[in-house]
């Protein structure tokens, strides 16, 4: 029967006109490829991706910023420290971001990755910190731990009798410490792609690896003291291609520190430790559904939900606005934010983006972020920020 | 024998037909009870969100008597529209503020006293004099958004029995807010900002007209791009395709593909589009293009089937009398199959409404207060907004999170809606 269609007359079909949806269709992907280009060119709203640490405090001065001023407000993605960096090295040009947040300072190898794809200068702003909480609910007791508690609690391998490594044995917070309660070791925090973890785990993790001696002693050792890594890996029971495997990663012989780095930033897999996403509330949710977990989140989370969950004591000091600016509480980081350069004066705002972001009124003592739980910087160094903001003062590395 | 024979078959079906009635009896209240637990769950979640989201809808407003004195404003006399515009607006409701409280000395205390109003009063009050700058030198008693905070203790969610420091309005906001309360200078309204603007960091001044319109031109450019391109397709495989391995082979990656998560499109598109067309990040237009390649595959097949359902009696009624073999498909077995084509269309179209993953990759998944103006400008979509406010450390988005999960249901309710009634309009013809 199908057969028998295509006799049908050729002239009966090319009298029935039907090509009208397709030529439509045609049109719309032919404008696609000449809109858009153009369009990216004249961007009048100025793009900023980067950590979701900052991006609370970057949305708050976005949203004063276009409802105070004649700009429209930033766009503001959150796409975490490094994937910000990625994109905003990625080259010279509307269609990429004016701004990027960072919960950490910028890596030489990607400041080297932006000046090869054009991002020449790149003006660095510290814009306050930000302290890592380790809390638990309201209803269970409060804790009161070490870094290296932490550490003894949470790392895949610790030193065993013998100074090897062996995976970790603790089950318990009274494994762990004496003094801590008997309950089970369960902590929720942020997975891998977040900078809070990077953070977590260096200042948390390694803080508290540096507090046992042979871990210590390692971190010490320049790359040029081969033997001495060596026969301190053997003393913690390290393979010998775990030294080769860094030379091959690195390309050149490895710092002791970086042996350490392995060791001491490997969280626990055997289901202690439980990668919660990088919703923080969704944490504390958790938190107060369970009394025996811990979380690890952002300081500002704590803030907010001071009502439910309660923070940890950690090395004597809790955790709280002032402890954080003074840098007493021991796991806090810098929250920085990068503009490149190239971008302020052709995108509109960029510029007075910053001058608001870093203004008394933003970020000073009294400032609207410093509501929202951004620890601010000294009198000091803030004049320092704003005058660099003012100059668009390039960073050198 | 016969007898005794069959007589013992009889007893055989006596004995097993009790238990097979017991058996049907015993499926069909599995059957109730799968329902049941359905229905238990739907109406928990409903229920949850519906109570959570429906204080989102009321906003209170505080009265306060504002001094338009133009010292305090810092602006001369007959001041220019720019001089206004960037008069201290804040200075005279913190002013009026204290005026009203005249014992709160000490600055924690104040700012816990300003911490009362919103921080839209500045911007009201400015466009108030901007449109009648006669205003200056003037006391006018003012309504004002209340502050999402001092909102929630107005609202009743508050448990003041709690201690002081685990809640976020403290005793003296409480004081405060039941003096004014008393005075009748509090009020309860229709929380118009919550369609009226778009995304804020303050709870009380977020609203989902930006999402909306997003989502509006996201699916604009889906429906243009996917309903002709996947009816086509559908019509060309289904009647004109020659049956080959080609086509075989056609159909099976269609089907395929229907199943491929929808991340990997939003990847596709990030490549393609972004990278290689250079369209805009976090545009509708990027968006539309990448939810229509989604929903492609769902229309092909629905569109197909629909097809392959119309009776073969029309086409053959159609090719006797004559028609061309695209007569016959345009005038005869579309018109048959536009009811089912048209639902499975509607309900591609509603999973592309709901969707977030792919939008993720190519930059909609991001912080926008201004309503998008056209499919090139910034925007996100609705499903967007909810992951957005759910992730929001303020507790004023809760509510926030709920309503706009509601309003996103309505949608999808009305779509699918509107396919059960253009199902039922074109099958009456």
């Amino acid at each position: 029967m199908r057969k028998d269609w295509n006799l049908t007359h050729p002239m009966l079909r090319s009298t029935y006109n039907v090509k009208k949806p397709l030529v439509g269709a045609v049109a719309i992907l032919a404008t696609l490829s000449t809109i858009g280009p153009v369009q990216a060119e004249n961007r009048d709203i100025v793009s900023i991706v980067g950590s979701s640490t900052v991006y609370p405090f970057a949305t708050v001065v976005a949203e004063r910023f276009g409802r105070g001023t004649g700009f429209k407000s930033p766009k503001i993605e959150s796409t975490g420290t490094g994937g910000g960096l990625k994109l905003f090295c990625s080259g010279v040009g509307a269609g990429t971001p004016d701004i990027t947040n960072a919960s950490r300072r910028i890596k030489q190898s990607e400041y080297d990755g932006c000046q090869e794809n054009g991002v020449t200068e790149v003006v660095e702003v510290l814009v306050g910190y930000d302290g890592i909480a380790i809390a638990n609910s309201i209803d269970a007791p409060a804790m009161d731990i070490s870094l290296k508690d932490v550490y003894l609690a949470l790392a895949k391998d610790i030193p065993g009798p013998d100074g090897k490594l062996i995976p970790n044995p603790n089950k318990t917070w009274k494994d762990v410490n004496p003094a801590l309660p008997a309950t089970t070791i369960e902590v929720l925090g942020p997975p891998p792609t977040s900078g809070t973890r990077d953070a977590f785990a260096e200042l948390a993790m390694a803080g508290g690896a540096e507090a046992l001696p042979g871990l210590k002693a390692l971190a010490e050792l320049d790359a040029s003291q081969v033997d001495e890594i060596k026969s301190a890996m053997a003393q913690l029971g390290l393979p010998d291609t775990l030294y080769d495997a860094l030379v091959a990663k690195k390309g050149k012989a490895p710092k002791g520190e970086d042996v350490f780095v392995t060791v001491a930033y490997a969280m626990r897999e055997d289901g202690a430790y439980i990668e919660a996403g990088e919703n923080d509330n969704l944490i504390v949710q958790k938190l107060q559904a369970n009394p025996d977990a811990v979380g690890v989140f952002g300081y500002s989370f704590l803030e907010e939900n001071g009502d439910k969950v309660q923070g940890s004591v950690v090395d004597g000091v809790a955790p709280s606005f002032e402890t954080i600016a003074g840098g007493e509480y021991p796991v806090s980081r810098p929250l920085y934010f990068y503009i490149k350069a190239a971008h302020v004066g052709k995108i509109p705002g960029i510029q007075e983006y910053a001058i608001e972001f870093t203004s008394n009124k933003a970020m000073g003592e009294d400032g609207y972020l410093t509501d929202r739980g951004l620890i601010p910087l000294s009198e000091e160094s803030r004049q320092q920020v704003q005058a660099d903001v003012k100059a668009m003062k390039p960073l050198a590395m | 024998m016969s007898d005794s024979r069959q007589s013992s078959t009889t007893l055989a079906i006596q004995a097993s037909l009790k238990k097979r009635y017991a058996r049907e009896r015993r499926f069909q209240w599995y059957g109730r009870l799968a329902v049941l637990t359905g229905f238990i769950f739907l109406f928990i979640l409903l229920a949850d969100i519906i109570v959570k989201g429906s204080p989102a809808f009321t906003q209170h407003y505080i009265e306060l008597d504002i001094d338009f004195s133009a010292e305090m404003l810092g602006v001369g006399e007959n001041p220019s529209a720019e001089e206004i515009a960037s008069a201290d607006f804040l200075a005279v409701v913190k002013d009026s503020l204290r005026e009203q409280f005249p014992d709160v000395t000490g600055r924690s205390e104040k700012k816990a006293l300003y911490r009362l109003i919103s921080i839209r009063a500045e911007y009201t009050l400015r466009d108030m004099v901007l449109a009648d700058p006669g205003l200056i030198g003037t006391h006018k008693n003012v309504w004002l958004l209340a502050h999402a905070e001092a909102g929630s203790y107005l609202k009743g969610q508050v448990d003041v029995t709690a201690p002081e420091a685990e809640r976020r309005v403290k005793d003296a906001q409480v004081a405060w807010l039941d003096t004014l309360r008393a005075e009748g200078r509090t009020e309860s309204r229709f929380n118009s900002t919550f369609f009226l603007s778009g995304d804020s960091r303050e709870p009380e001044l977020a609203g989902i007209k930006a999402a909306l319109y997003g989502s509006f031109f996201t699916l604009m450019v889906t429906f243009c791009l996917a309903f002709p391109i996947g009816v086509m397709a559908a019509i060309y495989l289904e009647e004109f395709a020659p049956r080959n391995r080609l086509t075989d082979l056609i159909e099976i990656n269609i089907n395929n593909l229907a199943a491929v998560p929808s991340i990997v499109f939003g990847l596709l598109g990030l490549a393609v589009f972004i990278n290689f067309f250079e369209l805009p990040r976090s545009a509708p237009l990027v968006g539309g293009i990448v939810l229509s390649l989604m929903t492609l595959p769902t229309i092909i097949i629905t569109s197909r089937a629909a097809i392959q359902a119309v009776s073969p009696s029309i086409h053959e009624a159609a090719m006797g009398v004559g028609a061309s073999k695209l007569q016959t498909v345009f005038h005869h077995v579309l018109p048959v199959a536009m009811p089912g084509i048209l639902t499975g269309s509607i309900i591609g179209m509603a999973q592309a409404l709901g969707e977030t993953a792919p939008l993720l990759m190519i930059g909609m998944v991001a912080f926008i207060m201004d309503v998008p103006g056209g499919v090139t400008d910034p925007s996100t979509v609705l499903p967007v907004q909810i992951y957005l406010w759910a992730d929001s450390p303020e507790r004023g988005f809760t509510e926030k999170t709920s309503a706009a999960i509601m309003v996103l249901m309505g949608f999808l309710i009305l779509m699918n809606a509107l396919a059960v009634y253009l199902r039922k309009r074109f099958e009456l013809k």
